[in-house]
């Protein structure tokens, strides 16, 4: 094919079809009799206490915006990471002048007691 | 070219002609062709994930000392085949306000999305779907979409054990992602390619574990993390929160869940062997020997390749059954304070020594001492914070109470 | 119509309306998901343009990241999980005014815009574009200097990020 693309497309499609075939299989092969009591939150076997949207730690959304800078930093590093077979060693260099500036960032954040729990 | 070197393209070219034979232009019969083509590499990925059921539970009695399924077929081959006809005729509970759009959706994008990595997984040098020039990245891409699945599933439950299994799951996938994105920038430096059948073929005379087994490490151990698989698997702590963020699924969604993490774990296992172990080549330069040129043959490659990859999930599924669980703040501070410096730090040193020591002979051995010793110096450093945390733990403790002896 | 057209329009379809959805929903993490969707299909778009790594880029960026960290906002705010309030405040008239002045003003300059009728340049074969990027980036007369300037701004906003976060501790 000319554009590769096209074919993960086609396999996109195809992949989301494929799992669906055995949920319409088994909307007609099993039982269907719905009763409160089957349908009620799983809490061990006792009723539910209080409600079921549980206050979240903070301390996630940290650990997510850090994982944002440093994904971004990857995705920098690619392309440099390709490239280097081919550049002088300046080309090296400034890609570990350019993991440091992040590591620094990274120490910083650690000393800062950011890491801490989870 | 005869069936036995070139079988896909041969298959494809006769279909093609057949197509345009009844009358279709070029791109419709192209189109077509790819079609069946997606649809066999599918079921050939979906076959073997119903394998793996039987060898999962076969390898995981074993390891603890008993036998697993054998009444069904003989050594209980046919195990699978029941799993899958019990789960399609359990009933489908949806529990009491769930999200349904989302709760419905959440298994096909997990199983989707492993499914999709087999469009760029290099069985053989000509059979594979698509040779695209990021392929590592795509593995990272599809990763997302997995992680996704994951906070869908646990949000749409409306169960708090599933919402906590889930946060805690998407932590762990999400920071893993970082080591996992560099331990795979470390054979695109060495091959200087992204593509994976790129990479396979710079292996072909010597295997990139030798060249730098730490990157074989940090790849096998955020594998494990993504998968979310034991010890990391704190989404499915059965002794705490039961199931996870997939508590609420019964039946085949459940069934899609568990099918889709088992074909996941099995393609890690194939992308360490593409990736570190030579995947489908890797003979040390053997197959230009006049006497072993069939080991070129594509239907070889295709049982190397999946025996290398039987070895990797051997080794996942090792991991799984012999370590017990990681507390989920160690697995964060783990990756944070230790993977995330070591990877970047192995980066830079893969960087600097290949590109200093490629014009010279002393190549390899350059790159696996490197590795050595910051291997050895990472230990060092280790060994002494353990030991000064030891000597302050041991100054606040209590003194131990003596008894009289008699 | 070739077969990319349609692609592109079903594309464009599938952009426009998530982002309709994303913001006349009443469920907070339903927008987050109508987001997610409009994402993914720019990120068909790059692939459409054969655009391999940026298609990537977007779905590890965007859909892997940024996605993943509304949704973690949209939890952290204890909030109910349908929004209750009225969807359409009391400027909605000047608002209005504005959009159609707007697109009026867009469908004039693309009207004297003739590529509708053109067909693009044939992308150059056999050029590795990843790999013209990568030399670009670290060439010294190429970007080198914004690529660690990017290094420097990723590590403003770590710095930001520990200040915001280590003050609400407090």
């Amino acid at each position: 094919m000319q554009n590769e693309w096209l074919y993960i497309g086609l396999f996109l499609v195809i992949g989301v079809i494929v799992p669906i075939v055995p949920l319409i299989a088994s909307h007609f092969l099993a039982p269907h009799k719905p009763n409160p009591v089957k349908q009620s939150t799983y809490e061990c076997g006792i009723e539910t206490v209080g409600e079921s949207w549980v206050q979240f730690k903070s301390q996630y959304y940290i650990f997510a915006l850090v994982f944002l800078v440093f994904d971004v930093e990857t995705v920098f590093l690619f392309p440099w990471a390709l490239a280097m077979g081919n550049l002088p060693l300046f080309a090296v260099v400034e890609g570990i002048i350019f993991i440091l500036i992040l590591l620094a960032g990274l120490t910083f954040t650690w000393r800062k007691g950011l890491l801490e729990w989870a | 070219m005869t069936f036995w070197n070139d079988p896909i393209n041969l298959i494809a070219g006769w279909l093609r002609d057949v197509f345009m034979g009844w009358g279709m232009t070029a791109g419709l019969a192209n189109v077509i062709t790819s079609l069946i083509g997606i649809i066999v590499m599918i079921l050939f990925a979906m076959l073997i994930a119903i394998a793996l059921v039987w060898v999962e539970r076969k390898v995981v009695a074993r390891f603890q000392d008993r036998l697993g399924p054998n009444r069904i077929g003989p050594f209980g081959i046919f195990q699978p085949f029941a799993d899958i006809v019990k789960l399609i005729i359990k009933e489908d509970i949806t529990p009491a306000g769930a999200d349904k759009v989302v709760f419905n959706m959440a298994p096909v994008i997990s199983l989707a999305s492993v499914i999709l990595i087999w469009a760029i997984v290099p069985l053989a040098s000509k059979i594979y779907g698509v040779d695209i020039n990021v392929g590592v990245l795509y593995l990272v891409a599809v990763g997302s979409f997995g992680t996704l699945s994951v906070i869908m599933a646990g949000w749409a439950s409306n169960n708090k054990y599933a919402l906590i299994g889930a946060f805690r799951m998407v932590a762990t996938m999400i920071s893993y992602e970082i080591p996992m994105v560099v331990a795979l920038m470390i054979p695109t430096i060495i091959a200087g390619t992204m593509s994976v059948k790129g990479i396979t073929e710079a292996q072909s005379n010597l295997w990139f574990v030798i060249l730098s087994p730490l990157g074989l490490l940090l790849f096998m151990i955020s594998a494990i993390a993504e998968l979310g698989r034991s010890p990391f698997d704190l989404n499915e702590a059965e002794s705490e929160i039961v199931a996870g963020f997939h508590i609420e699924y019964s039946g085949m969604k459940f069934g899609l869940f568990y099918a889709g993490e088992l074909l996941h774990a099995f393609t890690f296992g194939g992308f360490m062997a593409v990736l570190f172990f030579g995947g489908y080549g890797g003979f040390f330069g053997l197959e230009k020997l006049s006497a072993f040129t069939w080991l070129s043959n594509p239907f070889i490659e295709l049982v190397v390749f999946l025996v290398k990859a039987l070895i990797g999930y051997w080794i996942i599924m090792w991991v799984k059954y012999s370590m017990p669980r990681i507390r989920i703040d160690h697995m964060l501070t783990f990756n944070w304070k230790f993977l995330t410096p070591l990877a970047f730090v192995l980066l830079m040193m893969t960087a600097l020594f290949d590109k200093l020591l490629a014009p010279t002979q002393f190549y390899v051995v350059g790159m696996f001492l490197s590795n050595v010793v910051l291997a050895w110096i990472v230990i060092e450093i280790l060994r002494r914070y353990s030991k000064r945390e030891r000597v302050e733990h041991e100054k606040n403790a209590e003194p131990v109470i003596q008894v009289a002896h008699h | 119509m070739t077969p990319d057209q349609i692609i592109f329009l079903l594309c464009a379809a599938l952009i426009v309306s998530s982002a309709l959805m994303v913001v006349t929903t009443r469920n907070l993490v339903h927008a987050a998901l109508w987001l997610v969707a409009a994402l993914f299909g720019v990120a068909i778009l790059y692939g459409l343009l054969q655009a391999g790594f940026l298609a990537l880029v977007q779905v590890v960026v965007y859909i892997g990241a940024i996605a993943i960290l509304f949704i973690f906002a949209v939890m952290l705010t204890r909030r109910e999980k349908r929004d209750k309030g009225p969807q359409i405040n009391q400027n909605w008239m000047i608002s209005a005014l504005l959009a159609f002045l707007t697109f009026g003003g867009l469908t004039y300059i693309l009207s004297s815009w003739d590529g509708f009728s053109k067909t693009a340049n044939a992308l150059p074969t056999g050029v590795d574009t990843l790999m013209v990027l990568g030399k670009a980036l670290v060439s010294p007369d190429a970007y080198v200097l914004p690529f660690e300037v990017a290094s420097i701004l990723l590590l403003a906003a770590l710095v930001g990020a520990v200040f915001i976060a280590s003050s609400s501790k407090e």
